[in-house]
């Protein structure tokens, strides 16, 4: 069971996405565990076959038990991972495959899947990959989807509990208040020449791939954190380990309440367009469930962009293990003084917290006048 | 065949009376029909369709033509713009090719290219396909090329019923009307129903409900096509079979209705596979169900040989109960 998050105890598994004997690869989404932040979908980071699955559905078990056997490439000793398969086949699991070659049986491709087969299964959110064919060459049809959406349980434990998820985010942040010695800087940027370049990109655009502003603020803050490298990293028992890789956790609220911040990963190595069709992305599956164990587990700073409606100023709290979080408050016209005239600019108040066990004043000083600097010329964002 | 047979039980006839009785019925209500072609009045018919109606109307309205296609169906194309109801009866299929000329650049362009001013109620009948070991000139179903002529409209009456009533629509109808009878239907007897009626030529008919693959047939092969369909209920499929019997215009919205509700289908016809009306209603289904199939679409068409004199290879050339079992089961994956 992973940690998915410093707050992380225990995760309840409610879904086993691989069956024993199946090859699974670095990536591959094994199964689905029911956390205080939602149902998080748990990816392998180990190339091998399934031989055991050690946990059943519905059992609550604490982060670091072993949910399942993979057996290497090579068919070395089973090691431990977080993976497996559907529960419905536990009966009796296959003799562990032993893969000599790579596996044949999938590999050769897709099964064919009959067009009325791939759109029933659209319409019902059923993954084909499981399914097994019955029509013409093997091809799953719209018969095999039809069962798969009777026997697929009703899509029970994907529940979201808000009450749990404020305990969660009240025993991180009291944690944070506890451990982290938090020292708060602040700037004011203008944004003007950024809402000027924005409103010129956009009038080219057609509406689904317009910018918003979010992008270019995390993309500064992503090159801004290059120099900075105090800031960017993890503080544990063994102290502070700064990451290269910049993986910003964005805090996105959930309706209803509560809040979360998955990481988009190499945010610094992203083109502006790449970063904004991950932000879409992001919002839609934190808000409908769906959100990677890496997402949540491996942010190396947290960024809190409070938007048009929001106020004008935000003072963050750190999300351990991170040593960081970068404020955005809401951008307001107001006067200000460009060549010795008052004249009316768009200016947002930007907001570092920082943990000083890992970094001082002078170098987040540094950092946000970095971030201003850099959003004075966004077209080389 | 007696018109006061008993009503209530229906009237115990062939394929063949059901048509002479359409005729008669025709040539009765309206003083403008008349019948020519080869060999029609005196002989009555080769497939002795129109037996007993010279004797009955007399050579103004049933007339024996010389031995030329081109000359009697031009002639019957001035009869129908100058205001008459000709029928013209062709042999069979093989022969029209001879008043093509006829058909396709006179009787389906006229009325376009008078602006409306002059029509071509004209009904050409006559006799298609293979089984009668009548050899490679006299055996092929073309009903697939005039099917592809705009001005024209193609209809292929199956069961007795249609083969009454067919003809009535057809000369009601302002363009030229193709009727093709298969020539292994004549002897076919039946029931005609009591409450047989005017045919709507413009639909598609489904003979036969079934929930797990739809059978496309018509004329020859409809027969063949539900006994095969009776073959795929003893292995538990059930079949729906449509008759398409208007070929021209295709009765897309039947044929899409009932493959949308089976999500497979299987189209048999007796014309050769390549560029054929098999072709046509594939590629329908395609632009009008894609998304609702289940399997790719089976055709069973003949072999694209001219059709073969011994009987033994004629059967072999051409779509048989066994091989529309076989491709309804491929698309069913069993």
């Amino acid at each position: 069971m992973p940690s998915l998050g410093a707050d992380m105890v225990a995760g309840t598994l409610v879904e086993w996405l691989k069956r024993p004997g199946e090859h699974v690869r670095r990536g591959d989404i094994v199964a689905v565990v029911e956390t205080q932040k939602g149902a998080i979908e748990i990816e392998i980071f180990e190339d091998g076959v399934i031989d055991r699955l050690l946990v059943d559905v519905g059992a609550t078990v604490p982060v670091g038990t072993p949910l399942a056997l993979v057996s290497g490439p090579a068919g070395a000793a089973p090691a431990a991972a977080q993976a497996a398969p559907v529960p419905v086949a536990i009966v009796a699991p296959r003799p562990p495959a032993r893969p000599i070659a790579p596996p044949i049986t999938r590999a050769i491709g897709r099964p064919p899947v009959s067009p009325a087969a791939r759109r029933l299964a659209d319409q019902h959110g059923i993954d084909l990959g499981p399914l097994r064919g019955s029509g013409p060459q093997g091809a799953i049809i719209s018969t095999d989807v039809e069962r798969a959406i009777a026997a697929a349980p009703a899509p029970s434990p994907r529940r979201f509990d808000a009450a749990e998820m404020r305990r969660a985010i009240g025993a991180a942040m009291a944690r944070s208040k506890r451990e982290i010695p938090h020292y708060y800087l602040s700037t004011t940027i203008d944004m003007t020449p950024l809402y000027r370049w924005i409103e010129d990109e956009n009038a080219k655009r057609p509406p689904p791939q317009r910018l918003l502003l979010a992008a270019p603020l995390l993309k500064a803050v992503a090159l801004a954190l290059r120099g900075a490298p105090e800031l960017n990293g993890f503080y544990t028992e063994s102290g502070f380990q700064p990451s290269t890789a910049v993986h910003i956790g964005v805090a996105i609220a959930i309706r209803g309440g509560g809040l979360i911040a998955p990481a988009i990963h190499d945010v610094d190595e992203l083109a502006l367009d790449d970063l904004m069709a991950r932000l879409r992305d992001l919002g839609m599956r934190a808000r409908g469930g769906g959100l990677r164990s890496s997402e949540l587990s491996d942010p190396t700073i947290t960024v809190t962009n409070i938007g048009e409606r929001g106020v004008e100023t935000v003072f963050g709290i750190i999300y351990p293990p991170q040593v960081a979080l970068v404020g955005f408050g809401k951008p307001i016209e107001r006067p200000a003084v460009v060549d010795g005239a008052i004249v009316p600019r768009r200016m947002i108040v930007a907001t570092l917290s920082a943990d000083h066990r890992a970094s001082d004043g002078h170098r987040g000083a540094l950092f946000l006048s970095d971030v201003d600097r850099l959003l004075q010329e966004p077209d080389k964002l | 065949m007696s018109a006061a047979a008993a009503p209530q039980q229906g009237v115990q006839t062939t394929y063949r009376e059901a048509v002479r009785e359409g005729i008669r019925a025709a040539l009765l209500a309206d003083k403008r029909v008349f019948l020519m072609g080869e060999d029609v009045g005196r002989y009555g018919g080769c497939y002795a369709v129109t037996k007993g109606l010279l004797g009955e109307f007399g050579p103004e309205r049933i007339r024996d033509t010389p031995l030329s296609e081109s000359a009697f169906v031009g002639a019957g194309i001035g009869a129908a713009l100058g205001g008459m109801r000709p029928i013209v009866e062709i042999m069979t299929v093989n022969f029209s090719l001879l008043a093509l000329d006829q058909i396709v650049n006179n009787a389906a362009t006229l009325r376009h290219m008078s602006g409306g001013q002059f029509s071509v109620p004209l009904v050409i009948r006559m006799a298609t396909g293979a089984g009668r070991q009548l050899a490679a000139q006299h055996s092929h179903s073309l009903e697939g090329w005039y099917a592809h002529i705009p001005g024209i409209k193609v209809v292929a009456p199956a069961t007795l019923e249609d083969a009454r009533f067919m003809l009535a629509a057809a000369l009601a109808d302002p363009n030229p009307v193709l009727i093709f009878e298969h020539v292994m239907l004549y002897n076919m007897t039946g029931t005609l129903a009591p409450d047989a009626g005017a045919v709507d030529i413009r639909l598609a008919k489904v003979r036969r409900p079934g929930r797990d693959v739809t059978l496309l047939a018509y004329g020859g092969t409809l027969f063949k096509t539900l006994e095969a369909a009776e073959a795929l209920a003893r292995e538990n499929i059930e079949a729906e079979v449509v008759d398409l019997r208007v070929l021209r215009p295709l009765d897309s919205q039947t044929i899409l209705a009932s493959v949308r509700r089976t999500r497979r289908a299987v189209i048999v016809d007796e014309g050769w596979r390549s560029g054929s009306l098999s072709a046509e209603v594939s590629a329908r289904i395609m632009e009008g169900a894609f998304w609702e199939l289940d399997a790719p679409v089976e055709r069973v068409c003949s072999a694209e040989v001219p059709i073969p004199y011994p009987h033994h290879l004629e059967e072999a050339a051409l779509p048989q109960p066994a091989s529309i079992v076989a491709a309804a089961k491929a698309t069913m994956g069993r």
